[in-house]
């Protein structure tokens, strides 16, 4: 029942954050550039443009048009791309699995390094290895992402020859038309270098934040309790002080999600990662409204979807919160 | 109540304060006199040579010593420049991080003091904003006002524009932390008396609330300033802020990376190199602060 | 042999880099099988400190700086970590004074009571559910099968320290040390919990340590008492003389701001002042400021703790001469 109304909730917030990215999404339409001239160039003359402008539905009134483009975005019809001359949907969903699989790298990566490092950071306070991964996460949160990726791309691509320096490298099409880089040896090679730069700054953030909220459940009675119970010192760290570790740390994960895919957009432009910020950037220089549109809403369906995992795995993990909108 | 005076002697006892006090004032020092001290004016057509382009720093052997750092693809010595850009980012940081304090401290203040449905559209909002994060904000406003405009017009009013949408997009930070220091005050005695004797709300709030709430919002504007400087920097990095003709430090970044794989790594280096000393001065004096001022505060919450 | 023999006990916290405070400035205490002590002070009188220090589970970065801790003849200073753990939990049990922070919020009562058995036997976790049960049922906790799969915040203040209660003694512990068990209580609650922990300890012959700063509570309660201040035993002895006699002024003034010793419509007692910090403990016998038998003498040297009291000035001969 809990669960039923929680989806409900949600379901009508994404329909209102839809609503109004969508809206966005259209002004963007009848204000960027001249949908004409991209179509049919310069050498066409003014009647013919305004025949052709009635053709397009551009002179019909604003709702009429918004009416027109909401019914042909919920047909999964975004519009064509100037560029490619392709749906944009189609184009944004090909961008899709490279950008996925950054941030898959950079996830696993992240957890990888930040739970441990956040932990030994709490439980060896004063160790010169903690003092020195405390002092290094400043350094790391003062390095912009894109300035991490260019120095790692300079360092390890260009210097030292080690990593490919940009692109995805060989990919294989899976059988529902995904493009993996990740099973491919060469594939991998290309996704080291970016899904570290993407992690740069969650990390020194994430290694402190696990650090303070470890640091803070270690001193509370329940941690004392169980140790009084004669636990092992390790249930008593990873089960009772870790497990409430983790409460904090999903709800600031949650709101980094943003930053996340603006951080994407980044990464993909220092290693001309095929992916959805690439393409989203290029769509800007050209003027490419529909694909900016595409890219608008996909981030806004991606965000939707995205908060509510976070929202279930919170509710998931702690007892004491029903989910939202069933409180007890 | 920490006095200036203490608060000074605390500063100078501390090495880390007191390295990222003096880096950050020779830094704001020689971006504020660029004009008189820089080697050349970049901006002038006249002081530039395309000859020059590309000069490695004068250390090496094809190097000049009229350009101790090299120059860029333009023949722009790259001392000069990031002297200037420098100042761009210390001024479009400040400005935004301005605009952010007025605004936040004002919807700060009129959620905490009011309360209410106020209070709680105020939060929501602020939310909401956060989580969409500045930086995803900014990239798709800008990207919509330079898919728009003349990319002349853009170049004129980019300055303002990075102001104003930094510091738009970072009230949340601002409000929430005034509006939890005012909730903490508002319910002390001398809030109370001041209403009992009939001052109105707003009088009350400014001249009582405000100056208590002042110590928090001073704590969070140094790490505010680096983090503006940072989203303004990735901006100009993707080419929708500073154009490369004013260039600030990130866009001085876009405008040498490229030439890193043909060798010229010093277009890129040492601008990148300042960023990041002017990122984490700031960064470093911003903790020390919270840390001798508000030791409850902590980076990461709230 | 007595079960429990704490000699010289001293604990200390570190104040700056080579400054150590004391917390706990030399305790003894002998403990009987089966007997019950009531340790009763102001807080910060280092009670709990105490309760910590036999478990060796003093928070950093204080630790025991001197002294021994002797368990059925073995001191628990000496142990290595695992062996103290064997002792934590299984032999000694604690109490904690607040059962709304005590239990994890993210863990199930069951999780928290079969974990603290298998930690210490060999058993099977069907085996162990039932067990738990049992121990829940022993509490007079309602419906003790469905409480094994609630969340500590889905059950009462009252509820919640009869669990804890439970988990103390699921493993028939030699002594129980309950540190103010009752005082984040109810007021209705206390007297409930307080007789439960009395018929337990008797039935099952255990031990008790009772920590509280409410002389009421231990008269009913306990056999024996130890008055402690600032970090020190100033008294100790029977229950019965004690509160039928108290020897050292503190002891008195006590008793004396006890409600019920106060006759109708007169006003409550007071000890004037307030116990010292332990940063900033006065010289001689640290009770002297706030003592009206304060003679020059105790101001100069501290008084040991002989024939029960630690004062130059007891009671009974001011009294006797007053």
């Amino acid at each position: 029942m809990h669960i039923l109304a929680f989806l409900i909730r949600r379901a009508i917030q994404a329909v209102i954050v839809m609503f109004v990215i969508s809206l966005i999404g259209f002004s963007i339409q009848g204000n960027l550039g001249d949908p004409l001239r991209e179509l049919v160039g310069q050498s066409v003359s003014e009647a013919e443009r305004q025949l052709l402008r009635d053709e397009l539905g551009l002179n019909d009134p604003f709702f009429a048009q918004y009416a027109r483009f909401m019914g042909n975005a919920l047909q999964g019809d975004l519009g064509t791309s100037y560029f490619f001359k392709r749906p944009a949907l189609d184009v944004i969903l090909g961008k899709f699995p490279a950008t996925f699989e950054l941030v898959l790298g950079a996830t696993v990566i992240f957890l990888a390094v930040s739970i441990p490092a956040g932990i030994y950071c709490a439980i060896n306070r004063t160790s010169w290895f903690a003092r020195i991964i405390m002092t290094g996460s400043i350094v790391g949160i003062s390095v912009p992402v894109f300035l991490t990726a260019i120095f790692l791309q300079w360092i390890f691509a260009v210097e030292l020859g080690w990593l490919p320096s940009s692109g995805r490298g060989d990919t294989i099409t899976l059988p529902w038309g995904w493009d993996t880089g990740l099973l491919t040896i060469d594939g991998l090679a290309h996704l080291i270098l970016p899904s570290i730069a993407l992690s740069s700054i969650m990390l020194p953030l994430f290694i402190r934040l696990i650090r303070a909220e470890m640091m803070e459940t270690m001193g509370t009675d329940y941690v004392r309790f169980a140790r009084a119970k004669g636990l092992s010192t390790r249930r008593v760290r990873y089960v009772h002080a870790f497990r409430n570790t983790l409460l904090p740390v999903v709800t600031v994960g949650g709101l980094m999600i943003g930053t996340l895919i603006a951080y994407t957009i980044l990464t993909e432009t220092v290693f001309q990662w095929p992916g959805m910020g690439f393409m989203f950037l290029e769509a800007i220089n050209r003027v490419d409204t529909p694909l900016i549109i595409a890219y608008i809403i996909m981030v806004g369906l991606i965000f939707v979807v995205v908060n509510t995992v976070v929202d279930f795995v919170y509710t998931l993990i702690n007892p004491m919160v029903k989910l939202p909108g069933a409180k007890s | 109540m920490i006095t200036w005076r203490s608060l000074f002697k605390k500063f100078l006892s501390d090495p880390v304060a007191l390295c990222s006090g003096i880096v950050l004032l020779i830094l704001v020092f020689m971006a504020a006199l660029a004009p008189f001290i820089a080697p050349q004016n970049p901006y002038d057509l006249m002081q530039i040579d395309i000859m020059d382009s590309e000069l490695p720093p004068s250390w090496h052997d094809e190097g000049e010593a009229r350009f101790p750092l090299g120059t860029d693809e333009q023949g722009r010595g790259i001392l000069s420049t990031i002297m200037y850009g420098t100042g761009i980012s210390l001024l479009i940081g400040i400005g935004a991080v301005i605009v952010q304090a007025i605004l936040g401290v004002t919807l700060g203040l009129i959620a905490g003091y009011k309360g209410g449905w106020i209070d709680a559209f105020l939060m929501r909002l602020a939310d909401i904003q956060m989580s969409l994060s500045t930086l995803m904000i900014a990239i798709i406003v800008l990207a919509i006002f330079s898919a728009t405009f003349d990319a002349n017009v853009y170049a004129d009013y980019a300055i303002f524009m990075l102001i104003l949408i930094i510091g738009i997009a970072e009230w949340p930070k601002y409000a929430r932390t005034v509006r939890s220091s005012v909730l903490g005050e508002k319910n002390k005695e001398y809030v109370d008396a001041a209403r009992v004797i009939g001052l109105p709300a707003r009088k009350v709030m400014w001249k009582h609330i405000l100056p208590n709430t002042l110590t928090p919002v001073l704590v969070i504007s140094t790490i505010q300033v680096a983090e503006a400087i940072m989203t303004e920097a990735a901006l100009s990095f993707l080419g929708l802020g500073m154009p490369v003709d004013k260039p600030s430090l990130g866009s001085l970044i876009r405008s040498g990376y490229e030439l890193i794989f043909s060798g010229s790594w010093w277009i890129t280096f040492y601008p990148a190199m300042v960023l990041i000393a002017l990122i984490l001065a700031l960064n470093l004096l911003g903790d020390w602060m919270r840390d001798v001022l508000n030791p409850k505060l902590r980076r990461g919450e709230d | 042999m007595a079960m429990l023999e704490v000699r010289d006990l001293h604990v200390a916290f570190p104040r700056g880099k080579r400054d150590w405070i004391e917390a706990l400035r030399g305790v003894n205490l002998t403990l009987e099988k089966g007997e019950r002590l009531g340790v009763v002070g102001e807080s910060g009188a280092g009670k709990s400190m105490l309760a910590f220090a036999i478990l060796n589970l003093i928070a950093e970065p204080g630790r025991i700086s001197q002294g021994s801790i002797s368990f059925e003849g073995t001191n628990l200073l000496e142990l290595s970590d695992r062996q103290i753990r064997d002792i934590r939990g299984n032999r000694i049990s604690m109490i904690f004074q607040d059962p709304m922070v005590t239990l994890n919020p993210v863990l199930t009562i069951g999780v928290q009571m079969i974990e603290t058995l298998q930690a210490h036997r060999k058993i099977s976790k069907r085996e162990a559910h039932k067990l738990c049960v049992d121990k829940l049922k022993m509490v007079a906790i309602p419906s003790a099968e469905t409480r094994m799969d609630a969340y500590p915040h889905e059950l009462s203040g009252g509820l919640r320290q009869r669990v804890v209660i439970a988990i103390a003694l699921l493993t028939d512990p030699e002594l129980i040390i309950a540190d103010e068990p009752t005082t984040a209580l109810d007021v209705t609650i206390q007297a409930e919990i307080m007789a439960l922990i009395l018929k337990l300890c008797r039935e099952n012959d255990v031990a008790l340590i009772l920590i509280t700063h409410d002389l009421g509570v231990v008269a009913e309660v306990t056999e024996r008492l130890m008055i402690m201040y600032a970090g020190k035993c100033v008294e100790t002895g029977k229950t019965r003389e004690i509160i039928d006699g108290p020897s050292h002024p503190y002891t008195g003034g006590l008793l004396k701001a006890l409600p019920q010793n106060a006759g109708r419509g007169r006003k409550l007692y007071q000890i004037p002042g307030s116990m010292p910090p332990i940063t900033n403990l006065p010289s001689g016998c640290a009770y002297h400021p706030r003592c009206e038998f304060a003679t020059d003498r105790c101001k100069g040297g501290a008084p040991e703790l002989v024939n029960g009291v630690a004062c130059y000035t007891p009671l009974k001969q001011a009294e006797v001469q007053s």
